[in-house]
């Protein structure tokens, strides 16, 4: 199966091993061809409407916005309207340095997203807390507290390097499993065993 | 300068006879005991002749042996000139100096940064509480004896509380000091809650607000979820480490305030720079400053609803950004200027770009004043709205266009001129409207000066080096300087403190933006709660330059 997505070809990507092994991963462990085809058509729509919440924190943000305006245009990938309440989108994007006061309401937010719902890093201060990493305040990396599809360095990322992030999850979609199998959600669930959250905090 | 130094200093003495005195870069007063501060600061204010009416910045300081603070007075009615005054308690355990909110109102905000780096409490201050850092948070972090352990302070997993509670330190006629609980909201009052994450394009920002009906009744900021802790990363870094942390904090005057820390770390050093480097510095600070009011545009119409004229706003912006990534190599965060000059010449296409961009400027400004300045819709918002007198603005330190929109004339280019800005023919933008209106046309009149000086340098470049020969290693002699610069938003200052190593003892950068948010309460008091956000994006901050 080869993984396509209508705005990049294969090949032009950079790292297709990592593409390769999910979907060998994904042959393995196999499905029937009714779900099989469930699933493609569920992440065909997925993959081509990813709405963004509109979280930034600094820098990145600008730059994402730009991403937004005339020259760079993200609706043509499909990334269309950037949305302000979680509720109504599909993914967040890290954009700019998470301090600690910070990091319970990016927590939070990341749990208001409804299911399925992505995390990408974007820029070194998400990745890894960039050229704040010595700082007595600052997360070193958002992958401490939430469960991240995609990282994009870059200080900031060029518009284009944030297109190829996003590319990179829409094929990571693609290779999804909605139906049955090990998907997800179970993945996400393990996550935060690892990282439990303070109890009673959803209720 | 000697002579207005001695008359100032003679004045001085008149209200203060044990003021000890260092002349440095500006005068520094000592205070000899902390009981005469309050008194000498009113004095300092309201004394003819001197009238020190702004409070410029106010830099809390651990020197070891004791705990202090400088603070920055400018006097309007002698020129600009600037004094710095220096507070210090020995008492490490409780220090506590007078606060001076009641004389210069922008001492709020400013006091509770200092009390949350450094723990020193302010007597009579209405409201002191940490303003960056959780109130869960142990410890002092830019005391010198801070325990940077991260187990003291973990990532927090549960949810801030919504802390009413406040606390002042009230003096009573003895001089004894009572700790008074006070509340931010009373009981019965609706409180809105606003962010940190919230719509509006200007970041991580947190108000909240009591509305009686749609009226706000009061504001309560609540910041620092952005707050990186720049101060204390600069304390460990060599002197060209820490460059680059100033262009991600105001990103929208990046050349503006890595100038303003290159020429207080030349000044100090005493290297003279080259005239070509100047020239490209005073440049690509007003393409910055293009760039910045064009994103300040796009920003107000799409807080308003409009979507369309952020999109024209982003079109022109593309350009300058254009002619940045050309020169510089990056579109955001340059990292341009260096000590002694600038890091790279000029790309060949500069001239031309540059041109390009101003033929084009006037037609496109009419575009805008069309299709978003002319609107009613836009006109209803922003008109007689977020009403900031000229004294509050004087009071509150509010300077760059929000100030200038008060009709204070505070531009930097014109009181301090520093790069090439004293040679250069441009008119210093003064709007009478008070209002978000006005503070709107401004940054719109501003990006016609920023083209008409943009004019007269692009064929004026002179030839010669870019930068200075500096040594390698860069070692600061001992003493404090001050350097302020007219960024995008308002005066930035840097001030640095060595002890002649080559690791600053204290740098402390003073944003305009830190100002702007301590009006919102003032501002946004007595509209609609609709109108909190139009009030925001008028006043434009930025909010990693306010948390830094």
């Amino acid at each position: 199966m080869d993984v396509k997505i209508k705005s990049m070809k294969h090949e032009d990507f950079k790292d297709n091993e990592y593409i390769d092994k999910l979907v060998e991963e994904l042959n393995a462990t196999g499905a029937s061809v009714m779900v099989g085809k469930f699933d493609q058509l569920i992440n065909w729509g997925l993959s081509n409407s990813l709405w963004p919440l509109c979280f930034g924190t600094s820098c990145c943000a600008i730059e994402f916005m730009s991403l937004g305006a005339a020259r760079y245009d993200m609706a043509r990938f499909g990334f269309e309207v950037a949305r302000n309440s979680p509720r109504q989108a599909d993914y967040i994007m890290v954009q700019g340095t998470i301090v600690h006061k910070m990091a319970p309401v990016l927590r939070r937010l990341y749990e208001q997203l409804a299911e399925p719902k992505y995390v990408i890093a974007c820029g070194g201060c998400a990745v890894s807390g960039g050229p704040f990493k010595n700082s007595y305040c600052v997360v070193t990396g958002v992958d401490q507290i939430l469960p991240v599809d995609v990282f994009i360095p870059g200080c900031p990322p060029r518009p284009e390097a944030m297109f190829y992030g996003l590319m990179q999850l829409q094929r990571k979609i693609k290779v999804q499993k909605f139906f049955g199998g090990v998907n997800r959600k179970e993945k996400i669930q393990e996550f935060f065993k690892e990282h439990p959250e303070n109890e009673g905090r959803m209720g | 300068m000697g002579n207005i130094m001695s008359d100032i200093k003679n004045k001085i003495l008149e209200i203060y006879p044990d003021a000890q005195f260092s002349e440095g870069e500006t005068l520094l007063v000592t205070v000899a005991q902390e009981k005469d501060w309050y008194p000498f600061a009113k004095a300092l204010k309201e004394t003819p002749g001197l009238e020190f009416d702004v409070l410029t910045a106010v830099v809390g300081m651990d020197w070891v042996e004791s705990l202090g603070v400088v603070y920055y007075l400018t006097s309007t009615s002698r020129n600009w000139e600037v004094i710095s005054v220096k507070v210090s308690v020995s008492d490490r355990k409780d220090p506590m100096i007078h606060s001076v909110t009641d004389l210069w109102k922008v001492a709020n905000f400013q006091e509770r940064e200092v009390y949350d780096f450094y723990g020193i409490k302010f007597i009579n201050h209405p409201d002191m509480r940490r303003f960056f850092l959780r109130n869960d948070w142990k410890g002092h972090p830019l005391r010198k004896d801070y325990d940077a352990n991260p187990e003291l302070n973990p990532i927090p997993k549960d949810d801030e509380k919504n802390e009413d509670d406040t606390v002042s330190y009230v003096e009573d006629k003895d001089g004894k000091v009572k700790k008074v609980p006070g509340k931010v909201f009373e009981e019965d009052e609706y409180v809105v809650n606003i962010g940190p994450q919230h719509p509006s394009t200007h970041g991580v920002m947190r108000f909240r607000a009591s509305v009686d009906g749609e009226t706000v009744k009061k504001v309560d900021v609540v910041s620092g979820y952005i707050h990186r802790g720049i101060e204390k990363l600069s304390e460990n870094l060599t002197y060209p480490q820490i460059l680059h942390f100033t262009d991600r904090m105001d990103y929208m005057s990046a050349h503006q305030n890595r100038h303003c820390l290159c020429m207080c770390i030349e000044k100090a050093m005493g290297v003279e720079v080259p005239r070509r480097a100047q020239v490209i510095r005073t440049m690509m600070d007003e393409l910055m400053r293009i760039s910045s009011h064009l994103l300040s545009f796009g920003c107000t119409a799409m807080d308003l609803g409009a979507t369309t004229a952020f999109f024209y706003g982003f079109r022109e912006r593309e350009m300058v950004l254009d002619i940045f990534e050309k020169t510089c190599g990056a579109r955001m965060s340059m990292n341009y200027n260096v000590i002694g000059g600038v890091i790279a010449d000029l790309h060949p296409d500069f001239q031309k770009d540059v041109k390009e961009l101003i033929r084009i400027m006037p037609d496109r400004l009419k575009e805008y004043h069309k299709v978003f300045s002319n609107n009613l819709i836009a006109k209803n918002r922003l008109k007689n709205v977020g009403h900031l007198s000229k004294e509050d603005a004087i009071n509150y330190a509010i300077t760059g266009p929000s100030g200038r929109g008060s009709n204070w004339s505070c531009d930097c280019r014109k009181k301090h001129p520093y790069a090439v800005y004293a040679e250069l023919d441009f008119e210093e933008v003064l709007e009478t409207g008070c209002d978000s209106y006005a503070r709107y046309m401004v940054r719109m009149k501003e990006i016609e000066q920023s083209c008409k000086i943009l004019a007269q340098l692009v064929d004026n470049i002179p030839e010669g080096e870019i930068r200075a020969q500096i040594p390698k290693i860069i070692k600061l002699p001992a003493g404090n300087w001050y350097q302020q610069v007219e960024a995008s938003r308002g005066t930035f200052g840097v001030y640095i403190e060595s002890t002649g190593d080559k690791t600053p003892f204290r740098v402390h950068f003073q944003s305009p933006c830190f100002n702007l948010v301590g009006v919102m309460n003032l501002t946004c008091t007595g509209y609609m709660i609709a109108d909190l956000i139009t009030i925001g994006a008028a006043l434009d901050f930025v909010i990693p330059d306010i948390d830094r």
